[in-house]
């Protein structure tokens, strides 16, 4: 019945089926849509944050999701300004999963804040020497930005299209792709950085603090590092499970492997540069503040294996699987290697978000721990639902991947 | 015309931990004097607001060598660096220059939560629920400071109301400056041992200064280098020894907030 909605030359499952697979997700949804009503109405105490784990689910939640987001603007560097055609493949997909991103991580952090209808204060009232200022600006921009990236991927429908005015807006907005790419990819710089500033700057907390360049603590470089390494990893990821549940052929298999090489070289860069800070910091940072390093792995869960997977498991290790052409060449280490990379950068955003707080600063502290309430996971679940189903829409009637037309053809 | 320029102040205090007897009478003057709410059924220890907290800690020996020690924790003052101040993002945290005391404007507050997680005190309170007294008990609400709402954050500010009516006064009696116990805040006026000192540290004459000096006073996590206005006084060695390494070994299970 949406058929003629559909890109040309390719083939989706029927509607009723469409129907099947997008029910659950809305469901879900709907879910943390209501949870969010909750915490609007009646107040944060819906989550089991405290005064001492200010920040939970939540920001770990956005601090990854815009490490994976990444692969957007990177992806649009790499095409735009670095000319690499081959990746023309991915660049609509890598917008998409970009605005979802970003646009998740904006929704769950108005859920996030005490008082969501102070947001304009920031901009308003800036404090120009807060990481968060920075993050706030360049996320709301870039967030702009990539909605502009993906107007005309929209306006390309097949039904739109047939409005002349909506044709040539298109066009013209085409136009400004490099402009955008440029734009994208100094606003994410920044506020990749930044996020890792967020932590990199908190004196009080010796666990996350790190000396740095001029204004820039360690982590802000190694938080563009690594979400750099994370984005194309990502892509290849989804790329390959819309591939797996659609059964459609979408990209040819060097584009994986592009990706793959790309994410292993940033990826042996942060794991080299990641070890140098961690041995500064244990030798010097910490140490100096009064925090011998050694005091932070006593407190169980958290031992020494985080320092160890974080570096070894899912930095050293995916870095060589993507840097051997043999093994990149075979699909089932190529996607081990993209998961490590992926899960590698959601754990460094869990050590930093969960474990600073975890850990006791006061000398009489206690060691705490947090569980997420049911409104603070059905809400995070319903950021993954809502991303699901802005992907499901735009491939059902967007040309998200521009080869899967050859490619289907016998 | 030349405006004469006030001297600039240091507020600090001196809390001396061998008085201090944990009878929380400074926990409750602050949160009779600042407006703090009467904690929702469902707060702990972790979501209920305390300007002040006295957190009790032992040396972790058996009776009879067993020991113990009543902290009170207000907001540190930060002096250099404050780590709340630069990271707010809506600049709803300030140091007062003529004062030294670190102000927090809830009116401006996003509710963010950035200045807890950067605070090494936890020092830091969050409404997580909506201030509520119940019937009658508005009548004991303090007119000279304004109650906050839920999802923003609060901390101790040295009584800021206080401050302000002494100036008041002073400005009345034709004086611009307050003179030595003209403004204390209300944990120090409520305080039945006498612990807690308060004053100028400035003023290198005063009390407070005096005691700041003494060879037995030591601030709370002094190598982060962040200058707290607040210092501890006490004789007993075990308990100056609290950030050295063994002490932090042996702290497990034996605090009570």
């Amino acid at each position: 019945m949406d058929r003629g909605y559909m890109v040309r030359g390719v083939t989706r499952s029927s509607f009723s089926k469409f129907l099947m697979w997008i029910l659950p997700w809305t469901a879900l949804l709907a879910l943390g849509l209501y949870a969010a009503w909750l915490c609007f109405s009646r107040g944060l105490n819906q989550t089991h944050m405290d005064n001492r784990f200010a920040f939970g689910l939540w920001i770990f939640l956005d601090l990854t999701v815009i490490a994976l987001g990444a692969g957007a603007f990177f992806t649009g560097f790499l095409v735009y300004i670095l000319k690499k055609e081959e990746l023309k493949a991915v660049i609509n997909s890598a917008v998409v999963l970009g605005f979802v991103c970003y646009s998740g991580a904006v929704a769950v952090l108005m859920v996030d804040v005490g008082q969501p209808l102070r947001a304009w204060f920031t901009f308003w009232h800036p404090n120009v020497h807060s990481m968060l200022t920075e993050v706030t600006f360049c996320i709301s921009c870039y967030l702009a930005v990539l909605f502009i990236e993906y107007l005309p991927i929209i306006l390309k429908n097949r039904k739109l299209r047939q409005v002349p005015s909506f044709l040539v807006f298109e066009f013209e907005l085409h136009k400004l792709m490099v402009v955008l790419a440029g734009v994208g990819t100094i606003l994410s710089f920044f506020h990749q950085g930044s996020l890792g500033g967020l932590y990199g700057v908190l004196r009080g907390r010796p666990f996350a603090f790190r000396e740095g360049l001029a204004i820039w603590p360690s982590t802000f470089f190694l938080f563009i590092l690594s979400a750099l390494a994370a984005g194309p990893c990502f892509i290849l990821l989804t790329t390959w499970l819309v591939s797996k549940i659609s059964r459609k052929r979408l990209v040819r298999p060097e584009v994986f492997s592009e990706l793959g090489q790309i994410s292993g070289i940033l990826l042996i860069v942060y794991t080299l540069l990641k070890t140098v800070d961690t041995l500064v910091w244990i030798n010097g940072t910490s140490p100096a503040r009064g925090f011998p390093a050694y005091q932070y792995y006593q407190w169980k869960p958290f031992g020494t294996w985080i320092l160890f997977a974080e570096i070894v498991l899912f930095g050293l290790l995916p870095a060589v699987i993507l840097l051997s052409r043999r093994l990149r060449a075979h699909r089932g280490w190529l996607l081990t290697a993209a998961v490590l990379v992926c899960g590698g950068v959601a754990l460094n955003r869990f050590v930093l978000t969960i474990q600073t707080l975890a850990l006791p600063t006061l000398p009489f502290d206690r060691f705490l721990s947090y569980l997420p309430s049911w409104q603070e996971t059905a809400a995070f679940l319903a950021i993954v639902a809502y991303g699901v189903l802005v992907y499901s829409f735009s491939f059902r009637y967007l040309n998200l991947f521009p080869q899967e037309r050859e490619l289907a053809r016998p | 015309m030349t405006t004469p320029t006030q001297k600039k102040s240091r507020y600090g205090m001196v809390i001396d931990l061998d008085r201090c007897n944990g009878c929380g009478a400074c926990m409750m003057a602050c949160a009779v004097e600042n407006n703090v709410p009467p904690a929702h059924r469902e707060a702990t220890d972790r979501t209920g607001i305390t300007w002040l907290r006295v957190y009790r800690f032992n040396n972790g020996l058996k009776f009879p060598n067993n020991r113990s020690v009543f902290v009170p924790v207000p907001c540190q003052q930060c002096g250099r660096e404050t780590p709340c101040v630069s990271v707010c993002p809506q600049q709803a945290v300030d140091v007062d220059p003529a004062t030294g005391v670190v102000g927090q404007m809830p009116e401006r507050c996003l509710g963010c939560r950035y200045c807890m997680a950067a605070c090494p005190y936890h020092a830091r309170y969050f409404n997580w629920w909506d201030a509520v007294w119940p019937p009658g008990m508005e009548k004991t609400l303090n007119p000279d400071v304004s109650t906050r709402m839920r999802g923003v954050v609060e901390k101790c500010n040295f009584c800021h109301g206080r401050l302000h009516a002494a100036r008041e006064r002073a400005a009345a009696a034709g004086r611009d400056t307050l003179q030595p116990g003209e403004y204390v805040p209300a944990c120090v006026e409520a305080c039945p041992a006498r612990a807690i000192v308060f004053g100028d540290l400035n003023d290198e004459t005063s009390e407070v200064a005096r005691l700041a000096r003494r060879p037995e006073a030591f601030r709370m996590l002094e190598q982060l280098g962040t200058e707290p206005k607040i210092y501890y006084l006490t004789r007993q060695s075990w308990v100056r020894k609290v950030s050295e390494d063994e002490v932090q070994m042996a702290r497990k299970d034996q605090t009570h907030g």
